[in-house]
């Protein structure tokens, strides 16, 4: 049955806005994203949303619904209470632009620093599952960087020069644990990625739609690794002894 | 394209401040029932710990985990050089206490709840500066592994304890007490928990990037895959385990006093 909902929407731009109110009829099945098409279709066609796939896959359509960091394409509407409007706004710790959309190429600089795949030098090209089980995980990323979004190290403290924020953490981990790679990272993670910013208070790992376990498998490995090379004074003796 | 040495210009929305947010649900919700729980559990435990007499911790074979392993019965003079407010109990607890302060799980968990750093996802806070776990005193919390060690010859002690409380009416008869199934359960529980912690998970196996390449990183992987599998339940086992030792400390406590009566099972 077809329903008529509110919706509040970001308009406005770095300059500054508000939320404007608007109706859209909605039918089953109907997510955030269909809504803001509707609303741009039929009564704001200035409304910028950026947006690719609608399948959960792109990672474009990044916002705030109802105050959480979402998918607007994976967002349904019948999920979202009925009795007030759905408000949308726009990601807040990165700038601006217009309407929904804000400038993430903040993101691209931080992965320009780290070491891309390097082979080991004559390895063998033949590996196990078991192998790759872990870093499979990682490369569901699509990043959407909602996950950078929420982190409170950079929404709330605006660390960005001193810290890579939990996607890149996804990143170096997918990179590290790889049984193929050669190059080393563990430095760049101690010293420039800020890992030690990370309290482990989970909220990436909460916001990711695509269900990776950032906290537990990606940033709590990558500490331990740290602790290893950089804390644990047996561990160092025993690299020492072992030149390992 | 914003400053690529990352400063980034805020975005006209921002409002800073503690408990700021566009949430609509009960986020604070979370929060407190964490610090409940924690306040019960460690509240409940710290008075079990500074009561001086370990004699209520004891009923025929059953020991409280409190006074578990009964390090001041070993050495009983060392009671002598400590301050009057060193409890038994404390000569032990120190031990589980930095393993659970320092636990992955539970540093989240009392950072949101009791530091507001942040309380919950997309809420404001209350604190402008911030470093992390990058200086002293939370760059301390790297100790975790070392209390992990400790934590688990200390485990080994209270499955000791468990076996023997199998043999309440002295070591030839095997007659189980409720008693009995309570400090088993407890064994159980903390089993599960020390066994799912994210550092034993590294250094089992996870800090190798090839499980296949030898006989004995495959069994490291096993290994690995089986504390992973505790690992995705750490939550769960560690605010089970610490309800569940306060609960034996009380009941032996109960018992011991006479307040409580501790049927015979089989
Ligand atoms: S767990 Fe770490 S990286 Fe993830 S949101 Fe929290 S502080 Fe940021
Ligand atoms: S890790 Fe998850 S939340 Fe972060 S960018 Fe990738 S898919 Fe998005
Ligand atoms: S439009 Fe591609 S992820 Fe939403
Ligand atoms: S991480 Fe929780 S006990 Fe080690």
């Amino acid at each position: 049955m077809p329903e008529q909902r509110s919706f509040r929407v970001f308009r406005g731009d770095a300059g500054g806005g508000q939320m404007k109110e608007y109706t859209v009829e909605t039918g089953p099945g109907m997510v955030v994203l269909d809504a803001v098409h509707q609303i741009q279709a039929t009564q704001a066609p200035d409304l910028a949303v950026r947006w690719n796939c609608k399948a959960a896959k792109c990672g474009s359509c990044s916002a705030e619904v109802n105050g959480k960091p979402k998918l607007m394409c994976k967002t349904r509407l019948d999920d979202l209470p009925a009795d007030r409007p759905v408000e949308v706004r726009p990601m807040r710790t990165f700038p601006l632009i217009k309407d929904l959309v804000t400038d993430v190429s903040w993101n691209y600089e931080v992965n320009k620093k780290i070491p891309p795949f390097t082979p080991k030098p004559n390895g063998e090209w033949r590996w196990m599952q078991e192998d790759v089980d872990r870093v499979q995980e990682f490369r569901k990323c699509i990043e959407c960087f909602l996950c950078q979004n929420v982190c409170h190290v950079l929404r709330e403290h605006q660390k960005q020069p001193e810290f890579f924020g939990p996607r890149f953490f996804v990143r170096l981990a997918a990179l590290e644990m790889h049984p193929m790679d050669a190059a080393d990272r563990l430095d760049l993670t101690h010293r420039q990625s800020g890992v030690g910013y990370c309290n482990i208070t989970k909220c990436c790992t909460e916001v990711c739609p695509e269900d990776i376990h950032i906290t537990d498998n990606a940033i709590i490995p990558l500490k331990e690794r740290v602790v290893d090379r950089f804390y644990d004074p047996v561990r160092r003796l025993l690299r020492k002894l072992f030149r390992r | 394209m914003s400053d690529p040495s990352g400063a980034q210009a805020r975005n006209p929305l921002y409002r800073a401040g503690f408990a700021v947010t566009e949430r609509r649900d009960l986020w604070w919700m979370e929060p407190l029932l964490t610090v409940l729980g924690l306040g019960v559990g460690f509240g409940y435990l710290t008075w079990a710990a500074f009561l001086g007499n370990p004699e209520h911790g004891h009923y025929g074979p059953y020991l409280s985990p409190v006074y578990s392993p009964p390090v001041y019965e070993w050495f009983p003079s060392i009671m002598t050089y400590l301050p009057a407010f060193v409890s038994p109990a404390l000569l032990i607890l120190w031990a589980p206490g930095g393993f659970r302060a320092t636990c992955y799980y539970y540093r989240k968990a009392y950072y949101r709840s009791f530091f507001l750093n942040p309380a919950s996802c997309a809420v404001g806070k209350p604190w402008e500066k911030y470093c992390g776990e990058t200086e002293f005193p939370l760059v301390v919390q790297n100790i975790h592994r070392y209390f992990m060690y400790l934590a688990v010859v200390i485990l080994a002690f209270l499955w000791y304890d468990a076996l023997k409380a199998f043999t309440r009416d002295g070591p030839k008869d095997y007659v189980a007490g409720a008693g009995s199934v309570v400090l088993l359960l407890n064994a159980v529980f903390l089993s599960l928990y020390t066994l799912g912690c994210h550092s034993l998970r590294h250094l089992i196996g996870g800090y190798l990037d090839c499980f296949s390449t030898c006989p004995t990183s495959k069994l490291r992987h096993t290994a690995w895959g089986g504390v992973t599998c505790l690992n995705e339940r750490h939550m769960l086992w560690a605010w089970v385990s610490l309800g569940w030792v306060g609960f034996t400390d009380l009941y032996i406590r109960l018992v011991s006093s006479g307040r409580l009566a501790d049927p015979v099972l089989f």
